[in-house]
């Protein structure tokens, strides 16, 4: 690549060079490879028997559970939502797109407990439909559609932000050629540009779902953590961890841990076979 | 008018105004109107008590202590990744996204584990009096955890295509690696770098999850603004909570602003130095 092409640049002399790339891998192996491997060794501290039977605990089965729907719900839902936002600013000029974008992304700097606080004000008791919904006997608040709603704000801006990108520097010439030849507007996104864009949105979704099953701050707040009924993986983590057992806090770990991992396999793969595209 | 033949526009355009009205902004409209039922004199009075303001000082403190670690760290890791071509690169990209990816949660208990006194890296800092968790050490610890790769993943993709032509020539003018670094490869990058940094302190600040297992929590010293709005939360003073988030929610925006005028300042300065 260009750092070969490149003779001697800036920094390139290896008296500079090696000790520099020996120290940021070092620190990146004590921060970030630290932290993973630390969560297995602790899991399995007192043999494979028990950390199989700390996952299989009812509270934890549960817990995985019900995060595993909330996913099922919530990835669903921001896909279509990042596609249909990149799809009006990528493909289309008209005012206000700036603020849209901008609006668009605005999750991803509100703390989640703000958002979690901000829900309770909507479905609470003291929120705004809170007496409405009682009297109807829909329970949203400290239910699993709370957690649903909260991990939806959380996460709302990553498929947009991973496919945006992408979609304006593809233009839209292949879709109006698809148009042209007398291609519906859904076939053309669902045969011309999803598969354009294909890599990078498997990339948006599956960072939506980690972040969905991980997502603690917003979730503590609205779920009201009731054991074994509304604890999602995260929580239950923190329940567990709370009560001394960090063998078990961490068995519960091992299993977000290996999502993330996942994740990172998606990247990869994303990087590998979208450069070749 | 939109200036394109596709179709679709209006269809996409209502669907993702009417999701954002109802999963973004109405919750955060809900959270104001909350907060403005305290009255301005009340609302005063509950961010400046005591303990709110020293959980405010304690939050922006180390979110600009992990600031300025990732400000160094990612700009290193950022240039390592888009200058050099060495054994396990792939991988080393690869792990910049781990805090992406990762439960806040996880990285709470995992850091807590490797920093308690008996841990992998409490137990080399114990003897040399650094104690990281439960001290503020820890909560700069976790945010910069968190935030590691808004740095990095701002100023790689700019370091890769800065042409080395400028570089080359200084090079030939008789400038210092040194002096061409600070001269005319730092300034060609300051505007991602600073975005990126400003948007690691805007994470930093929100951060709840990685911070409150290693935080210690006690109010006065190791208490975060997101673990106060909690505890009020948990004491069913919903108002005071509200107040709290609303100042939380007023940095965010702040952020954003500085974030999106470093950007703009960036596009210019691009399209300037062309």
């Amino acid at each position: 690549m260009s750092a070969a092409r490149r003779r001697r640049g800036v920094g390139d002399a290896a008296l500079f060079r090696i000790p520099l790339i020996l120290i940021v891998a070092a620190i990146a192996g004590i921060i970030i490879v630290g932290p993973l491997a630390v969560v297995f060794s602790e899991a399995l501290k007192l043999g494979f028997g028990t950390y199989l039977s700390n996952l299989a605990t009812p509270d934890t089965r549960h817990a995985i559970w019900l995060t595993v729907a909330t996913a099922l719900v919530a990835v669903p839902i921001n896909t279509a939502f990042g596609v249909a936002a990149a799809w009006a600013i990528a493909k289309f000029e008209f005012r206000g797109k700036g603020l849209l974008t901008a609006l668009v992304e605005l999750p991803f700097s509100i703390s989640p407990i703000v958002a979690g606080v901000a829900y309770l004000f909507v479905y609470g008791a003291q929120g705004w439909f809170g007496p409405l919904l009682e009297a109807w006997g829909v329970k949203i608040m400290f239910a699993y559609p709370a957690i649903v709603l909260a991990s939806l704000f959380v996460t709302a801006p990553f498929v947009a932000r991973e496919v945006l990108p992408l979609m304006q520097a593809q233009g839209s010439s292949e879709e109006e050629a698809a148009l042209s030849l007398g291609a519906s507007g859904w076939r053309t996104l669902f045969s011309v540009t999803l598969p354009n864009i294909r890599w990078a949105l498997l990339y948006g979704v599956a960072l939506t779902n980690a972040r969905v099953m991980g997502e603690f701050g917003a979730v503590s707040v609205v779920s009201g953590s009731i054991r074994g009924v509304t604890n999602t993986l995260p929580l239950q983590i923190e329940l567990l961890y709370q009560d001394y057992n960090a063998a078990g806090a961490f068995a519960a770990a091992t299993v977000l841990v290996g999502i993330a991992l996942l994740t990172i396999v998606a990247k990869l793969a994303v990087e590998r076979f979208g450069a070749r595209d | 008018m939109p200036h394109s033949v596709l179709p679709g526009f209006r269809l996409a355009l209502a669907c993702t105004l009417l999701y954002l009205g109802v999963i973004v902004l109405l919750p955060l409209a809900a959270l104001l109107w909350q907060a403005s039922g305290l009255g301005f004199a009340r609302f005063v009075a509950v961010v400046t008590s005591e303990r709110a303001l020293a959980a405010f000082r304690i939050t922006v403190l180390c979110a600009a202590g992990a600031t300025v670690f990732n400000a160094v760290y990612g700009l290193a890791l950022a240039w390592v990744l888009a200058r050099y071509e060495f054994p396990g690169k792939r991988l080393l990209d690869a792990l910049v996204d781990v805090p992406f990816a990762l439960p806040t949660a996880v990285a709470g208990v995992a850091l807590t584990a490797l920093f308690a006194r008996n841990g992998w890296y409490g137990a080399l800092l114990d003897p040399l009096g650094i104690t990281v968790a439960y001290t503020p050490l820890g909560i700069m610890a976790a945010m910069s955890f968190t935030s590691i790769p808004f740095v990095t993943r701002s100023v790689q993709p700019v370091l890769e295509d800065l042409s080395t032509e400028v570089e080359e020539a200084a090079e030939t003018l008789g400038a210092g690696h040194w002096r061409i670094f600070v001269s005319v490869v730092f300034p060609a990058l300051f505007p991602a770098f600073l975005a990126g940094c400003s948007l690691a302190f805007a994470r930093s600040l929100g951060e709840f999850g990685a911070v409150i297992f290693i935080a210690g929590n006690q109010p006065f010293r190791t208490e975060i603004a997101a673990l106060l709005t909690f505890i009020r939360l948990e004491e069913y003073d919903y108002q005071a909570a509200a107040a709290i988030a609303t100042v939380m929610l007023a940095a965010a925006f702040l952020m954003l602003l500085v974030t999106n005028a470093i950007q703009l300042w960036s596009l210019r300065h691009q399209r300037a130095g062309r």
